[in-house]
């Protein structure tokens, strides 16, 4: 199958979409500037023109108002911000309008909406250009919350995305927009709230979601030469969560380790922790980890920076633990490194 | 020359006897609500309109029926004034299955979009820029509509307004922004609360029309919601309309509250004076509209409220299974 990189892909079923429905339009801040949101919005100005794809005021709070307003008015939004932090400007009107627009009106106006929020790292992001808060959103009723990991994912969820009757936040981790992979050329959709495993093994689960499952992947791969047989599920939709493969995994493994991309308290490690509390905890062998951010701001400097993030080595050191294995050799794996992809600023 | 006048003049009346029909409907409605609320039966905060029906019938009265409008919790004037109707309306207030959002919004999220009344939200400024992107959808389609946003004197005050105002003076859309301007924040005064002189002043630094009226006349507001609808079409950019009125109760509730000295009893008495239902009823008799007429309207829209009400009351709650409805996920 042809392989593309996740931003060929989201720009792929942006396009795609605009072409099969006129209602489809996309805004923001920058998706029409030379950069085109690190090229996810490449050529929707010479397809479809300045009506269908126009940069706005710098007024997030705003502007989300007037995508609920043209979506209950019969369009299709698609609203950008080049990072999550941004959105923050915007909170009053996702949770006090969009989320409840539909139960305002007893379901006589339905919102189809868009909203694209990109999640930044490295290279001095620091603390508000680098959240991911998709737990927050997925608090709120209402909300369907989505952070693909892999290219074909991207393009799958974001058309089911665009063509879903309700409001949709779309995240996506700006290091995933180099990762390539197979993705078919015509439109599809990937149903949102369907997680996805990636890997069967029957020793551990490993749940992750957004860039963590790509560390995931690598802990497991790792772990597997070493003989442990690993389950990895890539959570792909935050809300709603589809919980049933994750529970039927650890009731057969028995252990599990969740690895988010984002704060641990209080967030989507600690929903998926609670369900298994709920729903399996005679299956448990011990006790399920949870890895995620360090509990504090996201520092500018490197050395920092690198121990807040968590990566595949933190998942692999919660495996042994979880299993009770010696500690493998670290030292000279090479785990992703920014400074090998980016010549910033970014 | 003789017959044209005629004309005009019937045409006159009927207009103003629309509008009456209007602003006694919302007086009545309203009234009506002030009796009942203390039976404890209707579970929801109301803001009244009271002192307001002659912007709700005014502007409501010039728009056209694909028009579309969006409000604030203190809605029951436009809600009425649009659409007409009090059984859906008298049943959302007691939250039952038969409202016009089946319970779920009450008295402060009132809609009725099949009729063009899209949404009102109970944050001030929130609805703001929802109307501005209903706006831009018309635009896009080339219906030639136009949206109307209804906010108070304190949406000046948040952000949104002048995001909303400046985009949708950037993006040419026709939008018919009306602040009703009552003077309050709850019980705040806009001297306490605005660093500007004059409202109507300074939006007119946006490429946007500006209105500004402190009649209670209803057929004078309509007169101008004309003019500024006219404005909009003609070129191309927003109006907005700064609209004085008096709110004769406490800010939530049914009550007046004079007596806790934010505001002044002869204020209130200085604008009873030009109380715009007594001036619109007044102006029929000197229209030529026989007394009776009148009365005879009356009596019809106080039947319709009292076979609402009890409509309202008969009607089931929503069913326990009703709970997650309606909400997209």
């Amino acid at each position: 199958m042809r392989k593309i990189t996740f931003r060929e892909a989201i720009n792929e079923a942006i396009a795609q979409e605009m072409e099969r429905d006129q209602r489809v339009f996309v805004y923001g801040l920058d998706v029409a500037d030379h950069k085109r949101i690190f090229g996810t919005t490449q050529g929707l100005v010479e397809r479809f023109g300045r009506e269908r794809c126009f940069g706005t005021p710098l007024s997030e709070d705003a502007m989300t108002g007037f995508g609920i307003g043209a979506a209950i008015n019969g369009l299709r939004p698609i609203h950008v911000h080049t990072r999550v932090d941004f959105l923050l400007l915007a909170v009053n009107q996702i949770i006090n309008m969009l989320s409840c627009y539909s139960y305002m009106t007893a379901g006589r106006s339905k919102v189809p909406m868009v909203i694209r929020a990109i999640i930044g790292r490295g290279w001095g992001q620091s603390f508000q250009h680098s959240k991911s808060l998709y737990s927050i959103f997925a608090h709120i009723p209402g909300l369907k919350v989505v952070a693909p990991s892999s290219p074909k994912d991207a393009k799958g969820l974001l058309i089911a995305a665009i063509r879903d009757e309700g409001p949709v936040i779309f995240f996506e981790h700006r290091w995933l927009y180099d990762v390539s992979g197979d993705v078919p050329e015509d439109a599809y959709m990937i149903p949102l709230g369907e997680s996805a495993i990636l890997r069967q093994g029957n020793d551990i689960t490993i749940v992750a979601a957004s860039w963590m499952t790509v560390e995931a992947m690598q802990a497991s791969d790792m772990l597997v030469a070493r003989g442990v047989s690993v389950e990895v599920i890539d959570s792909r939709t935050i809300a709603p969560l589809n919980t049933a493969p994750i529970i039927e995994s650890v009731r057969k493994t028995g252990r599990c380790i969740i690895a988010d991309n984002d704060w641990v308290r209080c967030g989507f490690s600690a929903e998926i922790a609670a369900r298994i509390a709920e729903e399996c905890p005679e299956k448990l062998k011990s006790p399920v980890t949870r890895i995620g951010f360090a509990q504090t701001h996201c520092p500018t400097s490197k050395p920092l920076e690198d121990l807040f993030y968590p990566n595949a080595g933190d998942i692999i050191r919660a495996a042994e633990r979880s299993l009770g294995l010696e500690p493998m050799e670290l030292k000279k794996e090479e785990f992703y490194n920014w400074k090998k992809r980016f010549k910033g600023p970014f | 020359m003789r017959i044209q006048q005629n004309e005009i003049s019937a045409e006159r009346t009927r207009l103003n006897l629309d509008l009456y029909a209007k602003v006694y409907l919302i007086r009545m409605a309203e009234e009506k609500i002030r009796r009942h609320y203390p039976e404890d039966e209707m579970f929801t905060p109301v803001h009244l309109s009271i002192g307001e029906e002659a912007i709700a019938a005014g502007i409501c009265q010039a728009l056209g029926p694909a028009d579309q409008l969006f409000g604030t919790y203190r809605s029951h004037g436009i809600y009425l004034a649009r659409t007409g109707e009090t059984d859906k309306f008298f049943a959302e207030l007691y939250g039952r299955e038969t409202g016009a959002a089946k319970g779920r919004a009450g008295s402060m999220h009132l809609s009725l979009p099949d009729v063009g009344f899209c949404g009102s939200s109970a944050v001030v400024g929130t609805i703001i820029p929802i109307a501005v992107g209903a706006a831009f959808a018309d635009k896009r389609k080339k219906n030639n509509n136009i949206t109307a946003v209804f906010f108070g004197d304190g949406a000046l005050e948040e952000g949104v307004f002048w995001e909303s105002i400046n985009a949708a003076s950037l993006m040419k859309l026709p939008v018919l922004f009306i602040c009703e301007d009552n003077g309050l924040a709850i019980h705040s005064t806009i001297a306490e609360r605005q660093g500007f002189n004059s409202i109507g002043e300074i939006v007119s630094k946006f490429k946007c029309n500006v209105f500004t009226e402190e009649s209670t006349d209803p057929e004078i507001i309509h007169s101008i919601a004309c003019k500024a609808i006219g404005a909009i079409n003609g070129s191309g950019f927003p109006s907005f309309m700064h609209l004085k009125y008096y709110r004769y109760l406490e800010h939530v509730g049914i009550e007046e509250d004079f007596q806790f000295g934010y505001r002044s009893r002869k204020e209130f008495e200085h604008w009873l004076k030009i109380d715009p239902v007594k001036i619109q009823r007044e102006k029929l008799k000197t229209l030529g509209v026989p007394e009776d007429e009148i009365s005879e309207m009356e009596s019809e829209i106080n039947r319709r409220i009292a076979e609402s009400i009890r409509f309202a009351k008969k009607s089931p709650f929503p069913p326990d299974g009703s709970l997650c409805e309606d909400i997209c996920e």
